[in-house]
């Protein structure tokens, strides 16, 4: 029931060539038209900071900005992003100069398996940008689209409160 | 230098910086080159015979490099899923990993096409040509139990078994009884929904002949064992890697059916082969949890005194077994008492097969129907008496002074004290105030209620004898030349954060600055055999298995700097994290020091091995019991019937605590998911098998805005039963919350009359409940 395999691939489908700037960095890519924005920078260009938790546009794991605006990159397409500029989690920080908000979430203890956690971060710095003193309310009713399994929000709440503290510092 | 106590302390966790940055990898984040991808061609039936496969279209598609079905497994004599469990007379249905001439449930996998792209994997997926006949199906356990429709023909039943528990004369506490009240609760069937859905990366190298999977799992080493079962092959050459785990809860404690074929087609192909499921495949391939129907009855005395319970537990088991399959509504039985001392009782669990997914672990694992069915009993009892359910609870407690405390059902509680830690509880909620708060808020005809749980939960998953499979688990604790501290655990987390409490216990118990400890999990090739993460053993089993062997270390490097000083090593002692003469400061040599030495092998006592490491595995001699009082204030919108908790507290004792801040953050998780239970989540089949909750779309699981800002509170009741005094923590949120909402909802509703809803208290349900009450 075998074929042999091969390394190469078979398949041809169209190729559109797109430009896209990712932190701060250009690529010139030719992509399939139906590649997902979320899986051109996991597969294409190895930021697998970027997480993808659903099929239908509802876990927001794979939140990034673009054009400093936050999007969930499952539900955009990679020729969408075409001359117009990503950010992901890669971007902002560090292990050894962590974001304000990358410092909260580990401060508040806002994260356990870290899934969800790097599109929360995204989610939660356009929150902050658009309302730099966010109650506990709008912060919860901001992050409708991000699920975590595993914190309850809780502390993601706090972590969120924390950042925009020191953000406006 | 002072030397600070880490365990107790709010220490920031150490596998943070990787998470939070990006830079850690999970499953999925692996890709070697020449990847190949499988797409699993599933189910569209909840019930049919497999007349025929046509893969040709499939193979056909440019970039598609094999297609397999279950009897090219079966005929390469790759073995089935397999089932622990220690129950006689069990009916075992066969589970091929692809299935074979029948499926049985919506998402069962029966075949499997792998393509050089992701793609391309799915597109040829949807040319693979399967003729069914529908057979016809039964989702309903109760309709299951009545075996008109069969799941598996050749049982000609569909009951996998019938365990009865009894203790003490019930008949004759019903006869003597004041007051006997009967209840149906239907514990819905719930999907664990981790954000990382499953990945697997299968690689072949035939240099070795070795077989690495990396894979999104909690039980690393027993999924090797059971690989090498299904595999045919030598157990040492398969390597078994979870790296990055996005949650399990129970879910990935388990061996799946992708597992294994991609397991096989690599070897097959020689090539790395990975699946990622979608988030729809996870709602109908892998595990749920709960399904239950529990039929109570229990006989009280005016005062509110229970005499005896009666119970029969309906568990739906779904279709097949999964690992812990049969072995978790069990568990349900032997909870059942709860936190009372109820001496007669009389019980029975059937599990029964249905055309839907497996149930299995789901956090809590049987437990949480448990309580939620003696929680609401003890509500029950107190409506019908006309009693407080506070008192109802205090009269029934199991006494401070009587623990170790056996139970009826057999369970020997190691230790507790229900009415402190309630008293607590209901001083930080202002209990009294609540009540006067509740009656004037009636007045103005709000409904507002008020919910209490007090539960007992049984973790710290161990002893093996008590165990589907063992139950110990292990750790090495390797001292370094430099001193730095590398320690090899057993368990395998995957978010509860226990390469930092860790790191508190080495760093107390050799000194070693906590930089310096590094604690490694999740990878059979470089930590010995351990049992895994589940059922809340991670710290009360593997964390024992860690003091075991660091006392052996420092036991080890005393006797090392006794030599050096020509003292005798019973005048040496660790203080202030460095090793001393007794009584003579200026003789101190650190854990580094001595490790040093050790490494050196030429100053040493004489017959003492150089080197300073040790293995030590810990088998309980007993589970854990970690119990708390829960209470909820609800307000229901008697407009459209939607509940908004106002205020939620909990007050756990989970013994000893390492890191409060940890221990916080799992109660949160926790809670978040029980209350869910209560409110919105469901698993729904229609009668013919459909799944109607296949997407986060119409499963609902909590969002930020669903829940509110928790009050944590706790008691420390620490247990003999390991060295560290812990007890678990990582269910008890759920176990504890879920009875509490639903009791506050019922409390709202009492001013109609209403005794009982079924969860999940949708707005749709409680809104047609008050209608039905005569309304507003
Ligand atoms: S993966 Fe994009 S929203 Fe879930
Ligand atoms: S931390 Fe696990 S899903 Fe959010």
């Amino acid at each position: 029931m075998q074929t042999k395999p091969s390394i190469s691939s078979s398949t041809a489908p169209a190729q559109t060539a797109i430009e896209v700037e990712v932190n701060g960095e250009k690529h010139a890519l030719t992509v399939e038209p139906r590649l997902l924005l979320a899986h051109m920078l996991r597969e294409r260009l190895g930021l697998t900071g970027t997480h993808i938790g659903c099929d239908t546009s509802s876990c927001g794991a794979c939140t990034v900005l673009l054009e400093g605006k936050s999007v969930k990159s499952c539900t955009v397409l990679a020729v969408q992003a075409d001359g117009r500029a990503v950010t992901t989690i890669e971007g902002i920080g560090t292990s050894r100069s962590l974001h304000p908000m990358q410092e909260a979430f580990w401060a508040e203890h806002g994260l356990q398996c870290g899934y969800c956690t790097t599109g929360m971060i995204m989610a939660s710095l356009d929150l902050i940008a658009r309302n730099p003193d966010p109650s506990d309310e709008q912060i919860r009713e901001g992050l409708g689209g991000n699920i975590c399994r595993c914190t309850g929000y809780h502390n993601i709440v706090r972590a969120v409160k924390a950042a925009a503290k020191a953000v406006k510092k | 230098m002072a030397f600070t106590t880490m365990v107790g302390a709010r220490i920031r966790r150490r596998e943070d910086p990787r998470l939070i940055t990006g830079r850690a990898s999970y499953t999925d984040d692996f890709k070697t080159i020449g990847t190949l991808y499988a797409s699993f061609v599933r189910s569209p039936y909840g019930h049919a015979k497999i007349r025929a496969i046509d893969t040709s279209g499939a193979k056909d598609h440019p970039g598609v490099i094999a297609v397999y079905v279950g009897t090219d497994l079966a005929d390469a004599g790759v073995k089935g899923l397999p089932c622990a469990h220690k129950l006689p007379e069990l009916n075992v249905p066969p589970h091929p990993a692809l299935a074979i001439g029948e499926v049985r449930y919506v998402g069962e996998p029966v075949a499997v096409v792998i393509a050089d792209d992701p793609y391309v994997a799915r597109d040829a997926a949807e040319l693979v040509e399967i003729a069914y006949d529908e057979q016809p199906v039964v989702v309903d356990p109760l309709q299951a139990l009545e075996g008109k429709t069969l799941v598996h023909e050749a049982f000609g039943t569909n009951i996998a078994f019938r365990l009865p528990i009894a203790a003490g004369d019930t008949d004759a506490a019903f006869k003597s009884a004041d007051v006997v009240i009967k209840q149906r609760f239907i514990n819905q069937r719930l999907a664990p929904v981790p954000i990382e859905t499953r990945a697997v990366l299968a690689q072949w190298n035939p240099g070795e002949e070795g077989l690495t999977i990396t894979t999104s799992t909690q039980i690393p080493h027993l999924l090797r064992t059971q690989l090498a079962v299904a595999l045919g092959m030598p157990e040492n050459h398969i390597r078994v890697i979870a790296p990055e785990v996005g949650g399990g809860f129970g879910a990935k404690l388990n061996v799946y059916a992708e597992e294994i074929a991609c397991g096989w087609i690599a070897m097959q192909l020689g090539r790395p082969v990975k699946f990622t499921e979608t988030r729809s495949e996870c709602f109908t391939a892998m595990i749920h949890g709960r399904d239950q129907v529990d039929d109570v009855e229990v006989a009280v005395k005016n005062d509110g005194t229970i005499l005896g319970l009666r119970l029969r537990v309906v568990a739906n088991l779904g279709a097949y077994f999964q690992l812990l399959t049969p072995v978790i509504p069990t568990l349900t039985l032997l909870m059942a008492p709860g936190c009372y001392a109820i001496k007669n009782i009389s019980t029975e669990c059937i599990g029964v097969f249905t055309n839907t997914m497996s149930t299995d672990a789901y956090r809590g694992a049987g437990r949480p129907e448990a309580t939620y069915l003696i929680e609401r009993t003890l509500d029950l009892i107190a409506r019908k008496l006309n009693l407080d359910p506070v008192e109802v609870r205090r009269r029934n407690f199991i006494k401070a002074d009587s623990f170790p405390h056996t139970t009826a059902m057999g369970l020997t509680y190691d230790s507790g004290n229900y009415e402190a830690t309630m008293d607590q509880a209901l001083k930080a909620a202002d209990y009294p105030g609540l009540r006067k708060a509740q009656a004037e808020a009636r007045k103005a005809g709000r409904l507002l209620g008020i919910g209490l749980s007090t539960y007992v939960e049984v973790c710290g998953m161990g002893p093996s004898a008590a165990m589907p499979a063992a139950g110990w688990d292990s750790a090495t604790v390797r001292v370094e030349p430099t001193g730095a501290v590398t320690v090899l655990t057993g368990i395998s987390p995957h978010g509860q954060g226990e390469e930092t409490t860790f790191a508190q216990i080495v760093a107390d118990e050799l000194g070693v600055p906590i930089e310096q400890i590094i604690i490694v999990h999740g990878d059979t090739d470089r930590v010995q055999y351990g049992v895994g993460t589940f059922g809340s053993r991670g710290t009360a089993v593997g964390g024992a298995a860690l003091k075991l062997a660091l006392d052996v270390i420092r036991e080890k490097a005393m006797k090392i700097a006794a030599h050096q000083w020509e003292a005798s090593p019973d005048d040496v002692e660790y203080r202030d994290g460095k090793i001393m003469v007794k009584g003579d400061p200026s003789k101190a040599m650190t854990t580094a020091e001595a490790g040093f030495l050790a490494f050196m092998g030429d100053k040493l006592p004489p017959g003492l091995e150089p080197g300073l490491d040790a293995t030590r595995r810990f088998e309980p001699p007993n589970f854990v019991y970690p119990f708390g009082t829960h209470i909820c204030v609800v307000e229901i919108d008697p407009q459209t019937g939607s509940t908004k908790i106002v205020r939620y507290l909990a007050t756990d004792d989970c013994g000893k605590v390492i890191n409060p801040m940890i221990v916080a953050g799992q109660v949160h998780g926790g809670l978040a998911q029980g209350i869910a239970q209560a409110l919105f989540e469901e698993v729904v089949y229609d009668e013919d098998g459909q799944l109607l909750t296949g997407t986060l779309l119409d499963y609902a699981v909590p969002r930020a805005e669903h829940l509110l800002n928790f009050e944590l509170d706790h008691t420390v009741t620490p247990t003999d039963v390991n060295p560290l005094g812990v007890k678990g923590v990582g269910e008890a949120g759920t176990i504890g919350s879920t009875p509490a909402v639903v009791n506050a909802v019922i409390d709202a509703l009492a001013p109609f009359g209403i005794t009982h809803l079924d969860m999940p208290l949708k707005p749709e349900k409680v809104w047609t409940a008050i209608q039905q009450a005569g309304g507003l």
